[in-house]
Order: structure tokens, then sequence, then C-alpha cells
């Protein structure tokens, strides 16, 4: 497989990210789906356990972590990225010698209620104030009473963040650091969208190893210089006609978080029977799906951030997946349902009636390497490509 | 054209030659550690029944859990094609192959010979070919004896345990509480067989619907299934060699 040479940069990057966060005043640990402008534009450090949980996972450290929790009653039925954060915190190190400690915490559950409890565990632990984001779950539409309920607690977060900074919030500063989220949002949308090519400059495991960046630093300028230069290096690729993977004879579409401690052996085991894992919904999560309708700046992150992909109804996924499908291209959809995350595991059997190409779904965990049956999930996916 | 399927599985070994669409012979064996050994050794022996040289067979395709391990295979094919086409071989109509082998359990939905769709057993073996042997094997019984007992049974029991170690356990709590073998046997069928249906429910069932793999033969549990789907199900002769025969079928396109 041909890798991205800008994976390079991003390891750079987020080396230089995670020491920032040593030195910061005042940092904050959050949650993936929480709109993260509101602390760059008060200059609160984020913190991204679930980033450090993808970092684990990668290491191939996760049941090492994981055991630190689970020593202390954490059930091994818990997703593996809040067994590791909270493993790592008894453990008092990691593979980055730990995360800085929090000033405060926040959480948004538009991804999971796990987040919720798993935050509640983390304040105790460090006696430090936790802010839970409530989002209503959009069933079907979404509403101006939603919108309202989301707003009027974004502004009490302002008022809570200021309370322990001691600063107010900037408008122009949290308006321009919402100008840079959207900018690396659109640009690292442009550069999942490059795998429309046919072949493909690009596989998802590429959109999986860069999109660290989006996660942790949207809103900065960083972001959007890692993001122009990603989308560079693809459009050269398209130009010189160089392409992901040697032989492009399917196209594939993944869903659920990858399997961390895998993506190498996911990557080869695709590229050697030609196919091409094109996108998948994951990192297509961060680039919003639908267009933002209001003007003003918080309710524009109230909708954004409430329509995400874990937070709407399974009918909506199922489109989504679908418009996806239609735009890649792709052949055949590889469902990994994933033992940590229930909200996007949950619905899938369903979502795959509902979908115009035909999907297999493997049984694994993102991080927790002992839910992973090599052999197993070999036969699924070769069955699965003999198929197609 | 005389080609050869051999399907390594996690309790037994398969081996089919065929030639020009038709069964030359066959073997069977437990399967060893030592897959590639294993693999060489059924291959020769069925050469052996079937007097022909190994020089004269054009095609060797591997299937099942350990087709990776057949270095001689000229081609790998994974058993859920195998079972699809194998079964479509033996009965042209068949809509729907359930498949229950030592480790596995699947049913795929056939169209024409083709696999459209299907669905495997994740991460526990309730509803395979071990869970029968291990019960077997805490009631005493041979394997073979399983069934045809089951058929005797005056009721079920309820085996609720989904996992097949507390299931054993709990086999052996009927058995002290005096519960009769054959109602406990036709229990231990019963679990088998739902968990094999709500797969079925999954794929949705087409007719035919052709039973494989080792427990295919095992009367009790055929029973339950038919019973649980509504429909009767068909098992070939030999339901153990479907995937090994379908490798044959393929190595012969």
């Amino acid at each position: 497989m041909r890798r991205l040479k800008i994976a390079e940069k991003m390891r750079n990057l987020m080396a230089g990210y995670y020491m920032l966060g040593h030195n910061a005043k005042v940092r904050a640990w959050v949650t993936s789906g929480a709109p993260v402008e509101i602390l760059y534009a008060m200059d609160v450090y984020p913190v991204y356990p679930e980033n450090h949980g993808a970092l684990i996972g990668a290491a191939k450290l996760g049941s090492h972590y994981s055991d630190f929790a689970e020593k202390r009653g954490f059930s091994r039925d818990l997703c593996s990225y809040a067994r590791c954060d909270i493993g790592c915190v008894f453990a008092g190190t990691s593979p980055v010698g730990g995360l800085p400690r929090p000033s405060f915490l926040f959480a948004c559950n538009n991804i999971c209620n796990t987040v919720v409890k798993w935050y509640e565990v983390l304040s105790r632990i460090f006696k430090v104030p936790l802010f839970v984001l409530d989002m209503p779950f959009i069933r079907k539409e979404l509403k101006d009473s939603h919108l309202r309920y989301v707003e009027d607690q974004l502004l009490d977060f302002i008022k809570f963040v200021e309370k322990i900074t001691g600063t107010q919030m900037d408008d122009s500063k949290l308006k321009e650091v919402g100008t840079k989220s959207v900018e690396a949002v659109k640009l690292y949308g442009d550069c999942l969208r490059m795998a429309k090519n046919k072949p493909s400059p690009m596989t998802c495991f590429d959109a999986f190893i860069n999109m660290a960046p989006i996660v942790c630093l949207r809103g900065t300028d960083y972001a959007v210089s890692f993001y122009k230069d990603m989308k560079e290096e693809l459009e050269d690729r398209v130009k010189n006609g160089i392409s992901a993977i040697e032989n492009e004879k399917f196209r594939l579409l993944w869903d659920n978080i990858p399997v961390w401690y895998r993506l190498r052996w996911f990557s080869e085991f695709f590229e050697s029977k030609n196919a091409c894992l094109v996108a998948d919904t994951y990192t297509n999560a961060w680039t919003g799906f639908s267009e933002i309708r209001s003007s003003d700046l918080i309710s524009s992150l109230a909708e954004v951030y409430t329509v995400s992909y874990l937070n709407i109804g399974i009918e909506r996924m199922a489109e989504i997946i679908n418009w996806l499908i239609e735009f890649y291209e792709v052949d055949g959809v590889v469902m990994h349902s994933n033992r940590s995350c229930k909200p996007y595991s949950f619905g899938q059997y369903e979502i795959q009636k509902k979908l115009s190409v035909p999907s297999v779904i493997i049984e694994a965990d993102m991080v927790d390497e002992r839910a992973f049956s090599e052999a197993q999930i070999a036969t699924r996916l070769e069955a699965f490509l003999e198929m197609l | 054209m005389i080609s050869a399927g051999i399907d390594i599985g996690s309790i037994t070994a398969k081996c089919v030659i065929l030639k020009n669409g038709k069964i030359l012979g066959y073997k069977i064996t437990k399967a060893k550690p030592d897959l590639e050994g294993t693999a060489k050794e059924i291959f020769e022996d069925t050469l052996r029944t079937v007097g022909l040289k190994r020089e004269e067979i054009e095609k060797i395709v591997a299937t099942g859990y350990g087709r990776n391990m057949v270095s001689f295979a000229d081609k790998k094919i994974t058993e859920i094609s195998c079972h699809a086409v194998g079964a479509s071989f033996l009965i042209p109509q068949t809509g729907t192959v359930i498949d229950i082998g030592g480790q596995d359990s699947k049913v795929i939905a056939v169209e024409n010979g083709k696999v459209i769709g299907f669905v495997m057993n994740d991460k526990c073996a309730a509803g395979t070919g071990r869970f029968v042997e291990v019960m077997a094997n805490a009631l005493g019984l041979k394997i073979e004896e399983v069934g045809v007992l089951a058929l005797k049974a005056t009721k079920k029991v309820q085996i609720s345990s989904t996992c097949t170690v507390f299931a054993e356990s709990e086999v052996i709590s009927y058995l002290s509480a005096g519960e009769k073998l054959e109602n406990i046997i036709a229990g231990v069928c019963d679990a088998i067989a739902s968990r094999i249906v709500s797969m079925a429910n999954r794929v949705g069932i087409r007719r035919e619907v052709v039973l494989t793999g080792g427990v295919a033969k095992n009367l009790g549990v055929r029973k339950a299934i038919e019973e649980k789907l509504g429909v009767g199900v068909l098992v070939p002769e030999e339901p153990q060699i479907v995937g090994a025969l379908g490798a044959a079928v393929l190595g012969s396109k």
C-alpha cells in the first residue's frame, strides 16, 4: 500500500500537540463530539481521551492499560476507550507519559451516554468540575426546540468556563476560531472526497491515520494548514495517476470505528484481494452531513453538534450510508460490529437491510485486541469478496 | 476433468474427488493439529481409495478453517462459497444452506448456486458441533447416540445458558436433579436449533433448505430445526462432505 507522506507530518504535529498540553494553564478533558471551538476561543487546552485511546490501541497496548481499570472493577463490557483512559489514570502513565491533569471536564453525549458516566468517574478521581452538555437524540427532524435546549446549555457552558478561567469570552475570538474550524472541516472533507477518483488515491486507512488533527485541533491554524497539505498531496496523486493500492478491483466502504491495533493487517488483507476501502462512516462524520441553517455562531454550533452521526435515528444513518455508497461508487460495505461502541453497532443489522449494496458484519473491538479472532474475520471477509 | 476438494475443518478433514461431474470417492478423518499433514494424508488416502495418481488430479481446491495451510492446493476458497456450490450440486433447487460444523455454524442464502448473503456465529461455540460434543461428553454418550436418543424424549428441558461452558453445568444439574437423559438431550438439540434459526431468520429462509455439516446427521437437531423453521429440511446422503464437494466442483470449473 502506498501510504501518504503526510502521515509523517501528522505524527510531528500530534507529538507537538501532546507536548503543549503539559504547559497549558487551563486544560479540559473533552469528548470527541464536543464543541471544542468554545475551548480554543477561551484559551483552554483540550485533551482528548478518545484520541489517546486510539493511540493506545494502535500501540497494541489496549488490554495492558485496560487491565488497570478492570482490576478496580470496571467491566470488560465497558467501552475500551473509557477503560484505557481510566486505566492510564490508575497506572499513572501511558504511551505518551499519561495525559496532563484536567482543570475541568467537558462531556457531550452526542456520541454516546457512556461518556457521562466515564467523565463522572474522572470528576471523582481528579476532584474537578464536570460540565455535561446534554444533546437531545434526533430521531427524525431537528426542531427549533432541540436547538434552543442546546443553545441554552452552550451559554451556560461559556459562563462555566468564564468562572474557571476568570476571563470573559471574546465573541470576535470565537468567531475567528469558528471560521478556522469550518475551514479545516471543509478541507478535510475535500481530502476524503478525493477517494471518489477511480482508482482512489487514498484508502480509509489513510483517513483514519490522519484524522487526529480534525478531532483535536479543529479551530486552530494547525488543522487548516495540515489538511491543505494533505489535499495537495492527494491532488498530486490524482494528477500523476498514483493509486493507493496496486490493483483496485473492488471499492468498499467501512462502517464504525477502526480496529486500531490491526490497521496494517486489514490494509494488507484488502490489498491482497484487490479491494480498496475508499471511504468510511467514521471519518466522514467529522465533515458534517448537512448544511448549517443558522447564521448565529452559537446556534450553528448547536446545530452542527446536535445532528452528529451517532445522535440520529437509524433511518437517517442508513440514508447517509447510502449517500456515501452512491458518492464513492462502492461495491460493498464492511461493517465492524464494535464491542466497545454500542450506539455505533446496535443498529447495524437493521441498517444492513436498508443498504443499496451487499454488506458483511465482522465482530471485533476498536482497542481491545482480546476481542479479535483473525481466522473468523478473514473467513467472513474472504467469503464476502467471493460473493461480490 | 478430475478435481479434488479438501475441506480442513476444526474437528474433521474431508476430501472429495470429482470426475466429470461424478463423485469418484471421498474420505472423512479427524483433523490433527498439523493441518498441512492432515491435508496431505487425507488427499493421498482418497487417491488410493479411487485408484488415481496425484498427477491425474488437474485441480486441487482447499476450503475450511485450515484452507490456508494446504500449500499444495491450486486455490483456496472459503467454506461459505463451497457449501453453497456443493449443496446446489447435489440439490439444484437449494435456496438456503444451513451448515453446522465443528466450530462454525452458518446460514447461506443461495440463488442458482451463488451466495447472495450469509450469517455466521461469532465468538461463541453454542450452536455448533462442539456444543453437542461437550454435552454428549457430560452425559457420557457417544456423539452418534445423541440424535437418536433425543427423539425418545417425552419433554424438552430448557437450557437457558447461551454459553457452552455454563450450559454444561446446567446439564449436569439437570442430571443430579434426576431428569431423564433423553429429555436433557432433547433440550440440548433445541438450544442449538434456536441459535441456528435466529441466524436463519436474519438471512431469510428460501426453499429448498439444505442442512449440511457433521451436525446434520443428528436427528434430534434436525427435527428441532424443522419444528422451529416450520419447513422441512433436506439432508444430503453424506452432509459432512458438502464443503469439500463444493471445492472440487469449483476446481472443475
